[in-house]
């Protein structure tokens, strides 16, 4: 027999847990739309700051490569074209390494080797990127200025057309040394997610091809990155979507010069990044400051589109690996 | 040469270059380690953890303001980051899955774990650092925080969902109500893996130093006032490292070194701590 008290007391409870529940859900759900809010508010927040200046300069800003503070002049273009120059540099090295890699780590390795090497190579994207400026700074810019710079104007820089890139004198820092330190932060992202999606690809699939005979050579070629291809594209995306935004590696060595006016990457250049990390708190005018700004809404914008991309790619992969297995 | 030979030799060139790639990425990561070990081994001495930083021209000196600003503003920004990502990575896993929220903040999320960390320090400069009139180390730990969410979020989400089905069937067989279900069975049951993006996150912010650059600023002297600029290792190890005086340079590789050490720990400790979680 439940008493009456008894069965108000049990309602009372589960009316309590009722509130109890929607609380918690209604907080979670907080919490989750705070991180929406988070990128409406990156990108409300820098176009208002960015204001003055995109009213001041209009689409000027993204053809003028005149930074000039004192005179409160400001054009984007030397920084723009220093950010994509550099990470296109450090895709075009990356790549081809992290493809090998990831075909070691997939294809080649012994089995008691596999982990290690990928666990060495995941900690190397663990390192700070101030620890890469410095050393790129202090270690590798002179070893770079003394071997590999004037080896590279020996060879490359007596080419026609293409040598014009690599003329000047061997300083050691500079866009190419940028790019290249960028190369080698973004190898382990790179890998790492080439590494996943090989691994996506069905076991029949690749036995069928070693069963005709083929070579591991052509199993990768013609069986693993016909179907991974979309998987190949994202992580590059990501790879270039983190080589765009690097801030510290880039400020240490690529030069902070807003003078663009020779295309040798031996010269000492400047990129989004760097440029708002030398002069973002030292700028005095407001106009200078909302410069700044809009460099930076821009490069957000820029990363913002590379990495969405990159993202969609890699689902599409995933959903695709998803039904057929 | 006929067809099978030369599909042989394309077969051992495509193999030892992937050979020399590993051997490519492998001298890299040798090279940093062995250069920062040998330099900051060097550069270890008591006086960096008793000694302020010092002024331009000044021999000797320590680190000892900026590791106490740099631990300061980075534990308050675990401590407000991860609860609220733990918030939002148990709605991602338990409530929205399938909903439109959740889908949108699934995407956006994966993409603020990649966005270039000194669009968030400038976001904290507009909204905080301009409002105030003074660069400040809670803008500094806010920063920081606003890091740890995408990489919390994404682990959480990750481990609740690995929680399998039926503990909580079990659990809402005996009556209990779906909070309930959650903090006390699914939480529990992937608290390691939360943990292990805790430590993730850490590892990620202890060497962050652009979301800094223009939020908790720097500081030559000792502070702890949250109110005022608030000196930190990556800022000093930047200013350090540029700098032609060679103690400087010197107090930057001991700072590299212990950030360096500190983050390769953290990485490992939370490996072992996944992998135990995993083969339970």
């Amino acid at each position: 027999m439940v008493t009456n008290s008894e069965k108000n007391a049990r309602a009372a409870k589960t009316a309590k847990n009722r509130f109890a529940d929607m609380l918690f859900r209604n907080l979670t759900r907080a919490m989750a739309t705070l991180t929406l809010l988070l990128l409406v508010g990156i990108i409300v927040s820098l176009t208002i700051g960015a204001w003055p200046s995109i009213k001041a300069f209009g689409w000027g800003f993204f053809a003028s490569s005149e930074w000039n503070p004192p005179a409160d002049r400001f054009g984007g273009l030397g920084p723009m074209y220093g950010t994509l120059i550099t990470a296109f540099i450090a895709v075009a090295i990356a790549l081809p390494i992290s493809f090998g890699i990831a075909l070691f780590l997939t294809e080649l390795s012994p089995a008691w080797l596999r982990r290690p090497l990928g666990i060495a190579i995941e900690l190397l994207a663990g390192i700070p990127s101030i620890v890469y400026g410095m050393w790129g700074l202090l270690v590798f810019s002179p070893v770079f200025a003394s071997t590999v710079q004037p080896w590279l104007a020996k060879t490359l820089g007596q080419v026609p057309l293409i040598g014009k890139l690599f003329a000047g004198p061997p300083i050691g820092i500079g866009i190419l040394a940028a790019g290249i330190i960028l190369a080698i932060m973004i190898i382990p992202f790179i890998t790492s997610v080439m590494r996943d999606v090989f691994e996506l690809t069905p076991a029949m699939l690749k036995e069928s091809c070693y069963g005709l005979g083929g070579t591991t050579w052509e199993v990768v070629w013609n069986v693993v990155l016909p179907y991974t291809r979309v998987g190949v594209i994202g992580g590059t995306m990501l790879g270039l979507g983190r080589a765009l935004g690097e801030t510290m590696a880039v400020t240490f060595i690529i030069g902070n010069t807003s003078v663009l006016d020779s295309f040798s990457l031996f010269m000492p250049g400047n990129s989004i990044a760097s440029a708002l990390a030398n002069e973002f708190a030292e700028a005095t005018s407001p106009l200078y400051t909302s410069a700044l700004i809009e460099l930076g809404l821009v490069l957000f914008f820029i990363t913002f589109v590379v990495l969405s991309f990159s993202k969609l790619l890699l689902f599409s992969l995933e959903k695709k690996a998803g039904t057929t297995s | 040469m006929n067809l099978v030979q030369r599909r042989k030799l394309i077969n051992v060139i495509a193999l030892g270059y992937s050979l020399a790639a590993i051997a490519f990425g492998l001298v890299w990561l040798i090279w940093i380690l062995v250069m920062v070990f040998e330099k900051g081994v060097g550069a270890m001495t008591l006086n960096l953890f008793t000694e302020m930083t010092p002024p331009p021209g000044d021999v000797g000196g320590g680190l000892k303001n900026a590791i106490a600003g740099s631990a300061l503003m980075v534990s308050l920004a675990m401590l407000i980051g991860t609860p609220v990502a733990v918030l939002a990575g148990i709605y991602l896993a338990e409530y929205g899955r399938r909903t439109t929220l959740g889908k949108v903040t699934r995407f956006l999320n994966d993409i603020l774990l990649s966005a270039p960390s000194i669009v968030i320090g400038l976001f904290v400069y507009a909204i905080y650092v301009a409002r105030v009139g003074e660069f400040s180390g809670m803008a500094g730990a806010v920063a920081l925080a606003l890091l740890v969410l995408p990489v919390v979020i994404r682990t959480t989400e990750d481990m609740l969902v690995l929680v399998p089905n039926t503990l909580r069937e079990a659990a809402y067989a005996l009556g209990a109500p779906q909070w309930k279900v959650i903090v006390m069975i699914t939480l529990r049951a992937a608290k390691t893996g939360i943990v292990t993006g805790a430590l993730l996150a850490l590892a990620r912010i202890s060497g962050e130093t652009a979301p800094l650059l223009f939020t908790a600023l720097n500081n030559q002297f000792w502070s702890l006032d949250l109110g005022k600029p608030m000196s930190n290792l990556p800022m000093v190890i930047f200013q350090f490292a540029m700098s032609p005086y060679e103690n400087w340079q010197e107090l930057a590789w001991a700072g590299v070194f212990l950030i360096t050490l500190g983050v390769l720990l953290l990485n490992i400790v939370a490996r072992v701590l996944f992998r135990k979680s995993a083969t339970q």
